[in-house]
């Protein structure tokens, strides 16, 4: 049974997931980390990408897959003729930074699926960044939740743009996806219905 | 005071129904501890020391009469007949049953209130001056634009998990009296060189385990801009601020980290895509809002009330509460009143399902059924009429609530600490109480005059110690309870974090303590000279040397 859950305009449904997730091989190399874009401070615990691991990631020779970030940024021009057959997504990690992404890639609609990973429930960078890819970069196509996925991040997630939620394996799709509609009626503007309740309602009282 | 139409009943009713499910799933097993503690939290329910803890909104401290007697009801069924009013100036539960909350946020609702965002990673309840629309110092009605902030902040998507909580305080007044200094985002708003309202924005300041005053990020802002404006400092901190260390997550480490500039910097560039974005404010939601926060409907008084004047003259006690409990207000005959929760020996800021209903009653007769709770636990009458502050006196010291010492040493702030709360590393309302106990003499009270007192049990500093003028801080040393006192702080526009004044003491100790602090001011003080004064002339040396002046002699007797 699948666990992904997709939007379609305000319809929501339980369908099979046609992409592959390419992971990255495990490192062993030191982790370094950042906070901030400009003061990188020592043990934030953000993992970092080590060249040998972007070297050394498979991605099957055929079908639908989507690739970490810095796989598709060193590896790009290998994969031009599938990105050109909308073969290839990007996914990456709540701590990778957007711009990375626009500098090796400005047109985001030739792909045809972004993926954010969020390791954690409570890390929510994730609707910062769905916000961010369509709000600033004018991304369109489908933009999907996976990791640590669960029911009451739903909303959040409608609201900051993303479109399919793909449900952490030990919780059930059918459960979540009602709460896609917990609210009926938000305050303020975001992705989704960027205009605030003052904006979409006469409030007269 | 704002009142909901169906978009705003609408929003809190299907908050009732989401956290009921919540709250079934996890007494079904269905969630686990871990994923529930974030849910729970946003709305609002800790796990303490002996029950969970409830803590319930009130958006910058505004209460009707109605909403009053509910939480009155409402601690006297599922709780133990009282309530503690917190320095958000929000009402703590601290017995009600996990299983019972979501019936709790149901009978809430029905009065227009909730739990929303009281606590979790997420923007908090806005505070404000609990003198707001009546001060005589005010330029401009916060209000209306805490409303209009509160509705934007409540399930703001982006912002529903942030590295660390996240607090913003509004301020109208010439003095300060929201503590802007100290939140994460401080609004002070002014009417600028164009007789237009404007924001001067303050980022990075808190409290808790490091204390930093926040810096200016904006001298002016328009007030249009002031959602789009916090959207876009929130953004860059939710992005960029530090989530692996929850002592490191809050705004100021940022802002320090990156210095205010650089923070600034960044801030302007994300704020040049969202200036002129949906969410900037209108004119028409403004004004909407604005009208539930006209004034009231007062009558034309004359400045003097024989009545009044002459219980003055002959009432030593009535005398000493005007004196302490009744504030200016800007309409002739009109005086606001401070009903103290600070009764000597009693847990500051805790009101009985009782006193919530005479309170209550009290606003009906005499203050057009509104109420305020201030960010130093006391509640507020804030349009009281001079003939009746005779009669308001009278029915609030039958209560206990007429103890004439706002702003006294007794008046003290003071979070739940270690009797309930489970991150507490000491109590702190019994040296809270044993203190009142040690000053409980209205005379020399009102000798040692305008003072404040700050308890937190541990560093997250519920209590505001770092800003007390005396603060304390409860410490774990060595499994033992200890208590470390600074000295020199300070809230308002010239705010200031206390000194350590040196080792930390025992709880039987404190009372001592504090009494030779006052010991040296009134040794030391000039005529005109508050504590704080007398500690900002001399620092805090002469302090310092009379309190540890004992233990230093009989550690040179051991030494010997």
């Amino acid at each position: 049974m699948s666990n992904l859950i997709k939007l379609n305009g305000e319809t929501a449904s339980i369908v099979e997931n046609e992409w592959t997730c390419v992971n990255l091989p495990a490192s062993q190399a030191e982790q370094r980390v950042q906070a901030g874009k400009v003061v990188l401070f020592k043990l934030t615990g953000e993992k970092s990408v080590t060249d040998e691991q972007v070297a050394t990631t498979v991605i099957p020779a055929t079908g639908k897959v989507i690739v970490p970030l810095s796989v598709f940024i060193a590896r790009k021009n290998a994969l031009v003729s599938r990105i050109n057959a909308g073969e290839i997504g990007v996914w990456l990690d709540t701590h990778e930074v957007l711009e990375h992404l626009i500098e090796r890639q400005a047109d985001l609609n030739v792909l045809p699926i972004i993926a954010v990973h969020v390791e954690r429930f409570a890390d929510g960078r994730i609707f910062s960044l769905g916000t961010l890819l369509r709000t600033r970069y004018g991304f369109k196509n489908e933009l999907r939740a996976f990791g640590d996925v669960l029911k009451d991040q739903l909303f959040f997630l409608k609201r900051s743009g993303f479109t399919s939620f793909l449900i952490r394996a030990d919780r059930s799709a059918a459960d979540a996806i009602t709460s896609l509609h917990d609210f009926s009626q938000p305050y303020q503007g975001a992705v989704d219905e960027s205009q605030p309740v003052f904006k979409r309602y006469h409030r007269t009282a | 005071m704002y009142q909901y139409d169906k978009l705003d009943q609408q929003i809190v009713d299907e908050r009732v129904a989401q956290y009921r499910d919540q709250t079934r799933r996890y007494l079904a097993g269905e969630l686990s501890e871990d994923e529930f503690r974030p849910l729970r939290l946003q709305n609002g329910l800790y796990i303490q020391r002996y029950a969970p803890m409830l803590r319930i909104a009130v958006p910058y401290g505004m209460l009707s009469s109605r909403q009053l007697h509910k939480l009155g009801d409402i601690a006297k069924k599922y709780d133990k007949d009282y309530g503690h009013f917190s320095t958000r100036q929000n009402l703590q539960l601290n017995w009600p049953k996990l299983e019972d909350v979501p019936d709790i946020l149901a009978e809430l609702a029905a009065v227009e209130m909730h739990a929303i965002q009281t606590s979790g990673n997420c923007i908090r309840n806005i505070t404000t001056d609990q003198f707001a629309g009546i001060a005589p110092d005010e330029v401009i009605d916060p209000r209306a634009m805490a409303e209009v902030m509160r509705q934007w902040s409540t399930f703001h998507p982006e912002f529903a998990l942030l590295p660390r909580k996240f607090k913003i305080a509004v301020s109208g007044t010439k003095q300060d009296r929201a503590v802007v200094q100290a939140h994460d985002i401080g609004m002070e708003f002014y009417t600028d060189t164009f007789g237009k309202l404007a924001i001067k924005v303050w980022v990075g300041g808190g409290l808790g385990r490091t204390p930093i005053l926040g810096s200016v990020i904006r001298e002016h802002l328009e007030w249009q801009h002031a959602l789009t404006y916090c959207e876009a400092i929130i953004r860059v901190y939710n992005l960029h601020g530090r989530r692996d260390n929850i002592y490191k997550a809050r705004v100021k480490i940022l802002v320090k980290a990156l210095g205010i500039e650089e923070f600034k910097k960044q801030v302007e560039a994300e704020w040049a895509y969202l200036k002129d974005a949906p969410n900037t404010i209108t004119e028409a939601e403004l004004a909407r809002v604005g009208k539930h926060f006209e004034d009231m409907p007062y009558e034309q008084l004359p400045a003097h009330d024989a009545s009044f004047d002459a219980a003055l003259a002959s009432n030593p006690a009535f005398a000493a509460w005007v004196k302490r409990c009744v504030h200016a207000h800007k309409t002739v005959g009109y005086r606001a009143v401070t009903l103290s929760l600070k009764p000597h020996g009693k847990a500051p800021g805790d009101a009985t399902s009782a006193q919530m209903h005479t309170v209550a009653d009290l606003a009906e007769a005499y203050s057009f059924s509104e109420l305020r709770v201030s960010h130093e636990q006391n509640l507020i009458l804030a349009d009281v009429k001079l003939s009746d502050l005779f009669s308001v006196w009278e029915k609030a010291r039958a209560n206990g609530l007429a103890t004439p010492n706002i702003g006294l040493l007794t008046d003290i702030i003071c979070c739940p600490g270690g009797d309930f709360c489970s991150l507490a590393n000491a109590k702190s309302i019994p040296i809270a109480e044993a203190i009142q106990m040690q000053f409980d003499n209205l005379d020399y009270l009102h000798d040692i005059g305008d003072i404040e007192l700050n308890i937190s049990g541990c560093m997250n500093a519920c209590g505001h110690h770092h800003v007390g003028h005396i603060g304390i801080l409860g410490v774990d040393k060595d499994s033992a309870e200890f208590y470390q006192v600074s000295i020199g702080g300070k809230q308002g526009n010239d705010a200031s974090i206390g000194a350590v004044i040196g080792p930390s003491f025992a709880a039987d100790e404190m009372p001592s303590v504090i009494q030779k602090l006052i010991d040296v001011y009134i040794k030391e003080r000039t005529d005109e000279e508050r504590f704080i004064d007398t500690v900002r002339r001399l620092g805090v040396a002469p302090f310092k040397a009379h309190v540890y002046a004992d233990k230093n002699s009989a550690k040179d007797e051991v030494a010997a």
